[in-house]
């Protein structure tokens, strides 16, 4: 791999920079591998790349059904933050926003994540209870967190109207938290991780499991059988249906969510503000659009795009709060499948079939974690025991009762 | 947004209705006789299927009443909804929540009240 620096840039354009080497290689399916993890997004990418890098396991294989980050990866609304209520998320969510913090260096590759800070709004006594009791708790696992009053907010976001429908009465804010560009996430780790041996294999299905005496063998695809000694799951919306393959199922459901971008305009916001109360969020992107999101549709879909109806639900309270808004033209709309759990907490386990491992559940607010759950779940899976920091998550919790509920940091915000 | 059909009040667009999860999941009898592992199961394990799925749902802005319904979750089309305790239609084997081949279509059709 050919480090990327401005001296690249300069020697390329001698070329017109038509000898840039390709990113990462299109290999063939090999017969058997260490390693095959299901699903080529943030998440599958970034554990093939901590296996290769920190577990020395480079007998690796990514295989994706279509391109890479072309699930939720590539439709979420990139906001990172760590500020969630129980010491196991702040353990797991705060190790992912460390690697960030060091992650374009580690990869050579620019990850724009931008610490522009995340400003939870409170509209009514409720919110102020559930930000005040989070906030402590946010604070005490050494995350940091500020309460914000409504001044403070005018101060920080200047288009803000704070005395409409929806009257803003406090703010939790995160610094560290912010933004980051999706695309070069699993971009990024694939460059990286094909560097060291990772084959990246995309337009292949796994359709089927071959599975002996509870023991996970390998897996069937589009592009023929492939061995495997583990199988890592990292399929988010469709993990159910990757769990049937395998004769199991999960505690998921999957919801359809959805996202807008503006017209590019001139900065204007430059920190993200969402909003428990009224399922509206929103930030800037660095070309300029208003990137809007909401809640995601009230029933489980795998259509992949949202319903008309929501669309309405975010912008209305997004033009209340910030009327200078009111003339924005939209210029896309998507939607992805998010795989919830009933406690807004990812799962990731151990499961039925020996040596097949799934990371999964992480619903509407996953891409913050991508680092983090790559890391300890490529740990997982190279010590056959899920990581400390992941061990929380594990499936059982579902029937040993310890759930660790994140509905008010997790289940509107994402 | 799709169209549901409430068996009482017919076809009405989604936004009336609200959604209540998977259909026929019974409540064991004997909570206490049963595992940890089969009382998890059955709070929180489901089906989450890709294809025809049966759900139930209830007229919340009109007659208020509950009911179940098979629905393609790719397509979001709903095949027929049936009333509870009643049982499931039977689309036509090949739906895939737009089409089927004619046969199974007039198969299915003769099924449907
Ligand atoms: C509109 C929207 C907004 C969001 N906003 C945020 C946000 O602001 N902040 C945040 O933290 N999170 C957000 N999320 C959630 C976040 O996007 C996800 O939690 C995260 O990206 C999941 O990453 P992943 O790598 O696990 O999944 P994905 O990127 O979905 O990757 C899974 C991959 O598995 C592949 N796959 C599935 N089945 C198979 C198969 N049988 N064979 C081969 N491949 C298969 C899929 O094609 C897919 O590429 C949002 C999600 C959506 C939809
Ligand atoms: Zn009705
Ligand atoms: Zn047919």
């Amino acid at each position: 791999m050919k480090k990327y620096s401005i001296f690249a840039i300069a020697r390329n354009a001698r070329t017109h920079h038509e000898n840039w080497e390709r990113a990462w290689r299109s290999p063939d399916p090999k017969p058997h591998y260490d390693v095959v993890i299901i699903g080529g997004g943030g998440h599958g990418l970034a554990t093939a790349y901590y296996l290769a890098k920190e577990c020395g396991i480079t007998n690796v294989a990514v295989i994706e059904k279509g391109w890479l980050g072309g699930g939720n990866t590539g439709r979420n609304t990139t906001i990172v933050r760590s500020n969630y209520l129980w010491d196991e998320s702040a353990a797991l969510y705060d190790h992912a926003v460390r690697l960030w913090e060091g992650l374009s260096d580690e990869l050579n590759y620019n990850v724009m994540f931008s610490q522009r800070g995340l400003l939870h709004l409170a509209h009514n006594v409720h919110d102020m209870q559930e930000i005040g009791r989070r906030g402590n708790s946010i604070y005490m696992n050494g995350i940091d967190s500020e309460f914000l009053s409504p001044e403070q907010v005018k101060e920080m976001v200047p288009i803000i109207n704070l005395n409409c429908r929806y009257p803003v009465m406090g703010g939790l804010l995160q610094r560290r938290g912010g933004t980051a560009r999706h695309d070069a996430v699993a971009w990024g780790y694939a460059r990286a991780a094909d560097a060291m041996g990772v084959d990246i294999i995309q337009n292949c299905e796994v359709t089927g499991f071959k599975i002996e005496g509870g023991v996970v063998k390998g897996v069937e695809t589009t592009r023929g059988s492939i061995g495997a000694g583990k199988v890592g799951v990292v399929a988010a919306g469709h993990s159910s249906v990757v769990a049937e393959m395998a004769g199991f199922r999960m505690p998921l459901e999957s919801f359809p969510l959805q996202a807008f971008v503006s017209e590019p305009m001139k900065p204007i916001v430059d920190c993200v503000i969402m909003s428990n109360a009224i399922h509206a969020y929103i930030s800037q992107s660095d070309k300029g659009e208003l990137v809007i999101g909401g809640s995601g549709d009230p029933y489980i879909s795998y259509s992949q795009r949202g319903s008309f109806d929501q669309i309405e639900h975010v912008v209305g309270p997004v033009l209340e709060l910030y009327p200078i808004f009111s003339r924005v033209r939209m210029l896309r709309q998507w939607g992805g499948i998010t795989d919830v759990t009933v406690d807004r907490s990812p799962i990731m386990t151990k499961t039925p079939v020996e040596n097949m491992f799934f990371n999964c559940g992480w619903g509407t607010g996953g891409f913050k974690a991508t680092p983090g759950s790559g890391h300890v779940f490529a740990h997982s899976i190279a010590k056959g025991e899920m990581h400390p920091v992941a061990a929380p998550f594990s499936m059982d919790r579902f029937h040993t009762g310890a759930l660790i509920d994140e509905a008010a940091a997790a289940a509107v915000a994402h | 947004m799709f169209l549901v059909k409430c068996p009482w009040c017919g076809w009405r667009d989604q936004t009336e209705f609200s959604y209540g999860g998977e259909a026929h999941i019974a409540r064991p009898l004997e909570p206490g006789q049963i595992s940890d592992q089969e009382w998890g199961d059955y709070i929180y394990t489901r089906t989450n299927t890709k294809g025809i799925h049966a759900e139930r749902w209830v007229h919340t802005q009109a007659c208020g009443r509950w009911f179940n319904a098979l629905r393609h979750t790719v397509t979001d089309v709903m095949w027929d909804s049936y009333k509870m305790g009643e049982d499931a239609p039977t689309p036509p084997k090949d739906w895939d929540g737009l089409t089927c081949c004619d046969d199974h279509k007039k198969l299915a059709e003769g099924a449907k009240k």
